[in-house]
């Protein structure tokens, strides 16, 4: 250290997990009471975190509050372990919980924290699926006032998100709504399941694994527990309208298969080429790509 | 091509901290590196409004931030408000008096002369905003001898411990209604989150560390006419505050240190009262970490426009706290701002998919427009 440091030497250090015990306490605190009534937004006093609110800010204060020693977490953007946000979070959580393990297996993973996708590979009761939350709350389409959306919570009153989904009908002929599907918890609370595709809510349906949604900037905290009989989790619809999944069909009705492991059962990424080359399909899910093609190599082999 | 953008996303991000840095550096060997002591001293309107936003008392962490990110205040605020995460609430202050502030700078725009007398002390306010081209040339010499005359020049006056506060003027007057006693504890906005309707503290702490800018667009659309403050600044007054803490040991309230505030009461026209009360001025309230008038001045308005809100229900976007509080924050904002910056391709497709799929719809309509609506079920 030069003789000319200009900071008081006893501010270097900080404790496992970043936030100071208190703050952890407290956010498992509220997620308990999140179990405890699935669906309903807990508010909680979210800290600010070292990367920007809306990077995930919600859910790394969910995981920081739950991981120790004999963890192993995989985190996930855009269903991709490699992408920039999903690096930059590992790489913290590296750093400030030292004695964990991360992990790109969806399997091999105790703790999970994901922005936008739900893996593509069923979860079990001994995993907890962390999401990272922008809009905690399905009736912010239909009443901007918190204060007034609590109150409608209350009442099970979603009778203008349901209108709403009505009038997409009458004007589009299909609800326009694309991620963010309102799903309705335990039949009362409607919950916004952060911005995942369609094709992931029916995940949510009586999961075996432990779901949190963290909100950090909006400071919420809510679940979907895997109660016995498992949770339901139903997307709000008509009885005369099913719920549609993101359509991955050709112009004549196929299925389109990744264009890298070929695997017809994922949720698949458009990838636009340069020039006059025809679009990409890829998975989304990078581990559940790398499985599939690890499979198929493997049986190849075998024929061989 | 697109894929590969962001496959092998911790390189990238290497290579942009370095890049990061390298602009950091980039005067090369003609530079020198900023010291903390420097940015503190010499950028202190910068420094206090990184303490004021950031939420925490630490002038030498703040000059470390603003050096850190380059100067940008969002940033800067932000890297403080993230270290004060790590740090637990050891007490619970009591309420610190302002009277005993050591003042620098202390006026009132109601009276002529208030009790204490008007100090007009360090401000740009009367300055004429021409460029002063002297300091683009400036030795060291001459730098290092200006505070010294400065100094010396004072008289060697006696100045007060304290200075009576003008709002007790017209408190005694009648003017204001009298203090009541605070009911209940002050809501702490770091340990619990804002549920409305919150109290009149959990504003005033919300807009304390708020930003700025955002602090002031809406003060300033309450003025403008989507409001009707009219405020006279009763006093605004800039200096240190002694903290007083209660001893570990004694539990007497010891002094502990000093912070820089700037607080600022304006008082507005009177309102009827419902009860038989007479009528009175109405008062707005604001005061925050370091020396910043602007932002101290636009809380007091927005503190007055508030309280009316929380009275009558809100007639404009400045009396409404859910809209005020919630969107002040320049740590929120800014993220989530930022936020869009990162890959959303999987909602995207999402989008699409909705998009293409009535896109369809529309186009079938149109062909058989002349069919009953049943026939256009929806696609399984």
């Amino acid at each position: 250290m030069s003789p000319g440091y200009e900071l008081p030497t006893d501010e270097a250090a900080y404790s496992f997990g970043f936030l100071d015990e208190y703050a952890k306490r407290e956010v498992r605190r509220c997620i308990l009471k999140a179990i405890s009534i699935p669906g309903y937004q807990t508010p909680y006093a979210s800290r600010e975190m070292p990367m920007g609110r809306g990077f995930g800010t919600g859910g790394l204060q969910v995981t920081l509050s739950l991981i120790g020693p004999g963890d192993a977490l995989k985190v996930i953007d855009q269903g991709a372990d490699d992408s920039v946000n999903a690096v930059n979070l590992r790489h913290f959580v590296e750093l400030t919980c030292p004695g964990i393990d991360t992990t790109e297996s969806t399997q091999q993973a105790t703790l999970i924290q994901s922005r936008h996708r739900i893996p593509e590979v069923p979860l079990t009761e001994a995993q907890v699926l962390v999401l990272q939350v922008p809009y905690p709350d399905p009736l912010v389409l239909v009443e901007p006032s918190e204060a007034r959306r609590k109150v409608m919570h209350g009442e099970g009153d979603y009778s203008r998100l349901l209108t709403k989904l009505y009038e997409d009908l009458v004007h589009f002929d299909e609800i326009t709504i694309a991620h963010r599907y309102p799903t309705r918890i335990n039949g009362h609370y409607v919950i916004d399941p952060s911005p995942i595709p369609r094709y992931d809510v029916p995940q949510l349906h009586q999961s075996k694994a432990l779901v949190l949604l963290g909100a950090g900037r909006e400071k919420k905290i809510y679940a979907v527990p895997p109660y016995t009989p498992y949770t339901n989790a139903e997307p709000l619809v008509f009885d005369d309208v099913p719920f549609r999944t993101e359509d991955f069909d050709d112009a004549s009705g196929k299925r389109r298969a990744c264009a890298c492991c070929g695997a017809t059962d994922s949720f698949l990424d458009e990838i636009i080429q340069q020039g006059d080359a025809p679009t990409r399909w890829q998975c989304s899910d990078s581990d559940y790509c790398n499985q599939q093609l690890a499979q198929r190599q493997a049986m190849k082999q075998e024929n061989t | 091509m697109g894929y590969v953008a962001i496959k092998g996303g911790g390189r990238a991000i290497e290579g942009s901290h370095a890049a990061v840095e390298a602009l950091r550096t980039a005067e090369g060997e003609s530079g020198t590196p900023l010291t903390l002591s420097t940015i503190e001293h010499q950028l202190r309107l910068l420094t206090s409004r990184v303490v004021s936003e950031g939420g925490l008392y630490h002038p030498r962490l703040a000059a470390l931030a603003i050096k850190q990110m380059q100067g940008d205040t969002l940033e800067a605020a932000f890297a403080l408000r993230a270290y004060r995460s790590t740090k637990p609430r050891l007490l619970e202050m009591p309420v610190q008096d302002t009277s005993n502030m050591r003042l620098i700078r202390r006026i009132s725009s109601a009276f002529k002369d208030i009790p204490g007398g008007q100090m007009l002390g360090p401000t740009y306010d009367y300055a004429l905003r021409l460029m002063r081209m002297d300091l683009a040339d400036e030795s060291p010499q001459a730098f290092r001898s200006v505070a010294k005359r400065f100094r010396q020049a004072q008289p060697d006056a006696d100045l007060p411990d304290s200075f009576p506060k003008v709002l007790d003027a017209l408190r005694a007057d009648g003017l204001l209604p009298p203090l009541t006693p605070r009911a209940g504890e002050a809501f702490d906005i770091t340990r619990e989150p804002l549920v409305f309707p919150v109290p009149r503290s959990a504003a005033l702490a919300t807009m304390a560390r708020a930003e700025t800018g955002s602090l002031l667009a809406i003060a300033y659309s309450n003025m403008r006419g989507y409001g009707d403050v009219h405020p006279t600044i009763a006093e605004l007054r800039v200096g240190y505050l002694p903290v007083m803490l209660p001893h570990p040991v004694t539990g007497e309230l010891t002094e502990a240190g000093e912070v820089l505030i700037t607080e600022c009461e304006v008082v507005a026209m009177y309102e009827g009262s419902d009860n038989d009360a007479p009528p009175v001025f109405t008062l707005g309230y604001g005061a925050c970490f370091g020396h910043n008038e602007v932002k101290a001045i636009a809380m007091a308005i927005l503190d007055r426009a508030l309280q009316k809100g929380m009275r009558d229900g809100p007639s404009n976007p400045s009396e409404d706290p859910e809209f005020v509080l919630l969107h002040v924050d320049g740590v929120d904002s800014m993220g989530f701002a930022s936020h869009y910056k990162m890959p959303h391709y999987v909602t995207f497709q999402s989008d699409m998919d909705r998009l293409r799929t009535t896109q369809e719809k529309a186009a079938s309509g149109e062909a058989t427009s002349s069919e009953s609506a049943d026939t256009q079920g929806v696609k399984a």
